[in-house]
């Protein structure tokens, strides 16, 4: 451990999804912020023991069809019936009906994009993490269940936010530096 | 399904959907083995197949510069039959893709936990799938060069698209299919590319699959977005993959010809689509279980049979597609429909209709038969009827245009050499990237086949007595 090396959080280990489920309601109710709950899967229940409020992403993946709907419509209208007037075996120049496929292929591809450009912004993924620094968190993607708990959190303290983990439960605790 | 005394809450204990009772450590090397292994050591068979349908794959390209240079008159398409080959074609592959979608998005929905260790390939098949059918409506328009007219681009003609076109809106139907289905697995795959990123061995591997797992670090606050993400990809594909062949029969369906001017055409492609993409999944899945043991764990006798139902249903769908078609030819008393109808059945193209109704018909009956459901050559073999089939089906559908209103016109289409290697080479365009993909990429959704192992559940590890523990696989 160098002298000028940055405290950038704690980590801990637990053997199995239901000790990490009760670990992490201890977390939340000890009044963290910056913290999360890394596992190979989707744990069941994890969001109420963590207080997490629910995704925003099915209103924006909302706002994302109709804009696509009315845009592809409008688009459609704008193409055949206005910039250049196409008369296709006399019929009106403007149908809903005839434009419905179109309409709901625009209103699907917005909403699609949406979706995954969505969730991904919102994960706040970066290449560079303070959990990557551990060498035993590459087991988190394999069987391995963690918390983290990063030093931006108002309550982190690099003395007794380890220990605190290690009351509840935790294993291999270890403060994540930098490189 | 055996009772079960040990937790009499719990009366009916399922079969486990992953046999071998693994542990989450012996999932992940179980799958990575596979695309782990080194290039030097890539089995024999994998380049043996590599090698014969890159070789198709190439051909494909040839012949495609062959026909742009000469133009369709390399093709055996002429008047009455405009539309020839490249149309069957591109039909049969987008009905294929579409059990990748089915498996992903729709068993997704109802809660279909068997899916997660198919639905990976079946979502890569479809994207490959998709890519083959894209190429034949793009080649078929003759000047390849000007393709680009079907999209609503400003161009020199100050003209826009016909919005009226059903296939204009097969452009849109299909490319938004092709967008959300790729999106779709790459959605899914990223938690597995994670898993690669952390696995791997060398600095150069490290940085493609961080690259290409975007940071993932499987904390629950990405999780909580990501299983949104996925349950509205789940929702807004379930729609789509039923729009999308509807779209396609309308190709056909809006037209005057008869045979083809239907309302029964959007239920009944669809059908046969799905029908078509599980023989092809259950073809592919055979193949990879032969060569690749350790899937035979994951993808169980139990998911086979599921599959056999569900290609058993779908056949029936579309063998009573067929005799309504028939009974409304009739009961219309239009005389045209009725020729067209007779005409299909014992005209001069009665061998590709009868074809048709043995394949999808009265071959996929076997499947009432348990024992046969649960045997592997019987349901491979059955799976290439079906595939023949389908790829019939579409055949004698679009020989309506052989025999239309005026006799003087009638002619029998045959195919040229072109459009046979052309469509030989689509499959070697299909199989070369499957091949690839199975040797690179997680063949299987690991993060999902763990989480529908029993000890992924919070519960398991105090509320169930240890006698009890396969009760919560279902």
């Amino acid at each position: 451990m160098g002298e000028n090396r940055k405290v950038q959080g704690a980590l801990a280990e637990f053997s199995n999804p239901s000790e990490i489920l009760h670990a992490a309601e201890k977390v939340r109710d000890a009044g963290f912020h910056e913290w999360d709950v890394h596992s190979p899967f989707p744990i069941h229940g994890m969001d109420d023991a963590m207080g997490e409020r629910p995704s925003p992403l099915g209103w924006m993946v909302s706002i994302a069809a109709l804009t696509g709907v009315t845009g592809g419509l409008a688009m459609q209208w704008w193409m055949n019936a206005v910039d250049y007037k196409l008369v296709i075996a006399g019929k009106a120049l403007f149908s809903y009906q005839a434009f419905f496929p179109v309409t709901f292929a625009m209103g699907v591809l917005l909403s699609v994009v949406t979706a995954v450009f969505g969730m991904l912004w919102l994960n706040k993924l970066r290449y560079h993490h303070p959990v990557f620094s551990s060498d035993n968190f590459e087991r988190s993607t394999d069987d391995a269940f963690f918390i983290s708990i990063l030093a931006e959190d108002k309550k982190f303290d690099p003395k007794k936010t380890p220990q605190f983990l290690e009351e509840i439960g935790g294993i291999n605790v270890e403060l994540l530096e930098d490189e | 399904m055996k009772v079960n005394t040990e937790n009499p809450a719990l009366v009916f204990e399922e079969k486990p959907l992953v046999l071998g009772d693994p542990d989450f450590n012996k999932v992940t090397t179980d799958i990575c083995q596979i695309s782990e292994m080194p290039i030097k050591k890539t089995p024999k068979w994998w380049w043996i197949a590599f090698t014969i349908s890159g070789i198709l794959a190439m051909n494909l390209l040839v012949m495609i510069g062959y026909l742009a240079w000469e133009g369709v008159g390399v093709w055996g398409v002429n008047i009455p039959v405009g539309w020839g080959w490249a149309i069957v074609n591109f039909v049969f592959w987008v009905g294929i893709g579409h059990a990748g979608t089915l498996i992903s998005a729709v068993l997704f929905l109802f809660r279909q936990k068997w899916r997660t260790s198919i639905n990976r390939f079946a979502e890569a098949m479809t994207i490959f799938a998709v890519i083959c059918a894209g190429i034949f409506p793009g080649i078929h328009v003759g000047r390849i060069w000007v393709a680009y007219f079907m999209f609503p681009l400003p161009n020199q003609m100050s003209i826009w698209p016909n919005f009226r076109s059903p296939l204009l809106w097969d452009i849109f139907a299909v490319g938004t299919y092709f967008t959300a289905s790729a999106l779709f697995w790459y959605t899914g795959m990223i938690p597995d590319l994670a898993i690669y990123r952390d696995r791997a061995t060398n600095k150069i591997k490290k940085t493609i699959f961080g690259i290409l797992s975007l940071g993932w670090r499987g904390g629950n606050r990405q999780w909580k977005h990501y299983e949104v993400a996925y349950l509205l990809l789940a929702g807004i594909s379930t729609p789509l993959v039923l729009s999308v062949h509807s779209v396609v029969s309308t190709d056909f369906a809006t037209s005057i010809v008869p045979g083809w001017h239907s309302t029964i055409f959007p239920p009944y492609f669809v059908a046969g689509a799905i029908f078509s993409g599980f023989a092809m999944v259950m073809t592919l899945a055979i193949l990879a279980r032969a060569v690749l043991p350790a899937l035979k764990n994951y993808i169980t006798m139990d998911t086979l049979e599921r599959m056999a139902k569900i290609m058993m249903v779908t056949g029936m769908m579309v063998g009573y597609a067929y005799s309504v078609e028939f009974f409304i030819a009739w009961y219309s008393g239009n005389i045209y429909e009725r020729f067209a109808f007779v005409n299909r059945a014992f005209g001069p193209y009665w061998w590709a209709y009868w074809t048709m109704v043995s394949c999808n018909v009265i071959i996929p009956q076997l499947f009432w038969i348990r024992k046969l459901r649960r045997t592997i050559p019987v349901l491979f073999a059955l799976s290439i009827f079906t595939n023949i089939g389908m790829w019939f089906e579409r055949f004698v559908i679009v020989m309506s245009l052989h025999a239309d209103f005026l006799p003087s016109s009638w002619d029998y289409y045959k195919p040229t050499w072109v459009d046979a290697w052309t469509f030989i080479g689509s499959f070697g365009l299909f199989l070369t990237l499957f091949l690839l993909f199975i040797r690179f990429l997680p063949i299987m959704a690991i993060s999902e086949v763990k989480g529908v192992l029993p000890q992924a559940s919070p519960h398991y590890y105090h509320d169930m007595p240890p006698a009890g523990k396969g009760a919560i696989n279902g």
